[in-house]
């Protein structure tokens, strides 16, 4: 663009370009307000440090855990659970989904189990797969698999069937079958979808681990977090959070940054 | 000569848990080859539910449909058909989407490529066959899906309301490169619409059908002093009009 932008329209960008600016400052303002606040009310001695923590001793925590390397081992473990139960989660969810979609009259079988299943509290299963599987860390990829996949299904299953039936209708009159239906009409035109879905499950996941590391593990920031409350090492617990919530927007972000690299090529 | 397409005595049923829905009833008619016919009737007469018969979509309840003396039991590929919306895959490119059937078809090799760059280049779309079908705009996108439906090569062309789906400047200009286009690759075509308009200025015959359940009302064979005229310039001449008032009659003949 080489021409040149009137005032008018060199104006709106400039306005633009400083709301985006003030959201940005406003953002770490909070941020930074809140860790001072915490600091000083445990400086002053308006909380407990010994139960709330502070950031300091965050810090602290985290780097002699780094020193002595225990924190690659919890968080290693925790975020390998949750990427293999994510990967599992993708390709159960999408085999699952083309299987109802094949069989109308299987999915429709088997519809209220799926429901049951998916409104279910999974924390409820957790002890169960402990006791069935063992403490190890297949009971706990297993948790997380739990928490995420009858969503999966589901939102997968009733995306395929949004697809508009003129567009599967073209497939047939090209002389097409229900397997060029699928793959040249369903599974390509449901990839936003399989995206977004993804983009939802990976924090499930996270979740399912989590409360499978709380109840049948050896290691893990679950791990941390319950034997951090037991023996009151509150500093671990909240340290352990803060991992977690830097994990789960790292995996939010990748996934969001697929989004975007697909949606634009 | 032997008729292209015959069909005795179709008839057809939609069945729902409420009731069967007659759509068609006792439909005879051929078709020659090169012939361009136009249906047309009134909205949800089961128009469309001829095409899906004829293309072996659908199998009729009643009577039989035959192709060059033969009764078809599925869809094979002398048979092309254009829906009412182009339904150009975004996901694809504008290459990828007109060469989709012959891709279903297992047939895209040389001969078929050559076949479908020589109509990309023909029909002015041979720039765009990297680009996706949202930076086409609504004629180039029809042209595509015709380029799509002609691409394996069929004999018989079933147009659904093609042009329906446009504003009517391109409605206009797209119905005649279409025409063209399917005189150029002598296709035979049957054009089902209900813009009466539309079905005299491109129809060599004109089947009206009743409301459902649809029998076939009357034939009209409109015929113009001057002959190899386009469309548009069909719209021009003095016995446009009379068809059209015609047609007009016909359909309104019943109904009220």
């Amino acid at each position: 663009m080489g021409t040149k932008l009137s005032v008018t329209q060199q104006n709106y960008l400039r306005g633009l370009k400083r709301r985006q600016c003030r959201i940005q400052i406003a953002r770490v303002l909070i941020f930074a307000v809140f860790l001072a606040l915490w600091e000083t009310a445990v400086r002053l001695r308006w909380i407990d440090g010994f139960i709330f923590s502070s950031p300091s001793r965050v810090a602290h925590t985290f780097a002699a855990m780094w020193r002595d390397g225990s924190i690659f081992v919890h968080t290693g473990a925790t975020l390998s659970e949750t990427l293999i139960s994510f990967a599992l989660v993708v390709l159960i969810g999408i085999g699952a989904a083309v299987l109802l979609w094949y069989s109308p009259e299987l999915s429709e079988i088997l519809e209220p189990y799926l429901v049951v299943l998916n409104s279910l509290p999974k924390s409820a299963l957790a002890p169960l797969l402990i006791v069935w599987l063992g403490a190890n860390r297949k009971s706990i990829i297993v948790a997380g698999i739990s928490v995420a996949v009858f969503g999966t299904v589901m939102n997968l299953y009733t995306g395929f069937r949004e697809m508009d039936p003129d567009k599967i209708r073209l497939i047939y009159t090209l002389q097409g079958t229900k397997r060029d239906v699928l793959w040249k009409v369903i599974l390509p035109g449901t990839v936003p979808l399989l995206l977004s879905v993804m983009k939802v499950n990976i924090g499930l996941c996270l979740v399912g681990v989590v409360i499978g590391e709380f109840i049948g593990a050896r290691q893990g920031l679950g791990y941390l977090i319950i034997y951090g409350s037991q023996v009151f090492k509150l500093d671990w617990v909240i340290m352990s959070i803060v991992v977690l919530c830097v994990i789960a927007m790292g995996l939010y972000g990748i996934l969001g940054l697929i989004e975007r690299r697909c949606m634009r090529a | 000569m032997k008729p292209l397409l015959e069909l005795q005595n179709v008839s057809y049923a939609y069945h729902s848990k409420s009731g069967e829905t007659y759509a068609l009833t006792d439909i005879s008619f051929q078709v020659q080859r090169g012939e361009f016919i136009a249906v047309t009737g009134p909205s949800g007469c089961g128009k469309s539910t001829l095409l899906s018969l004829i293309s072996g979509l659908l199998a009729p309840e009643s009577g039989t449909i035959l192709y060059e003396g033969q009764e078809k039991t599925k869809p094979d590929g002398k048979i092309g058909y254009m829906l009412q919306k182009d339904h150009l895959f975004e996901w694809r490119t504008i290459y990828g989407n007109v060469t989709l059937g012959l891709e279903i078809q297992h047939s895209l090799d040389e001969a078929a490529r050559q076949r479908v760059d020589r109509m990309l280049k023909e029909y002015g779309l041979y720039r765009f066959r990297d680009a996706r079908p949202s930076e086409l705009s609504g004629g180039m996108r029809q042209r595509a899906a015709l380029i799509r439906t002609l691409a394996p090569g069929p004999e018989l062309l079933l147009l659904d309301e093609p042009f329906s789906a446009l504003d009517f400047q391109t409605r206009l200009s797209v119905c005649d490169d279409v025409s063209q286009i399917l005189k150029k690759e002598k296709k035979t075509a049957l054009l089902v619409t209900h813009d009466l308009s539309e079905a005299v200025s491109m129809a060599d015959r004109i089947l009206v059908l009743t409301k459902r359940p649809a029998r076939i009302h009357s034939v009209v064979e409109p015929e113009f002093a001057q002959e190899g005229l386009t469309p548009l310039e069909r719209r021009n001449t003095p016995e446009f009009k009379n068809y059209f008032n015609l047609l007009w009659k016909e359909l309104n003949a019943y109904g009220n």
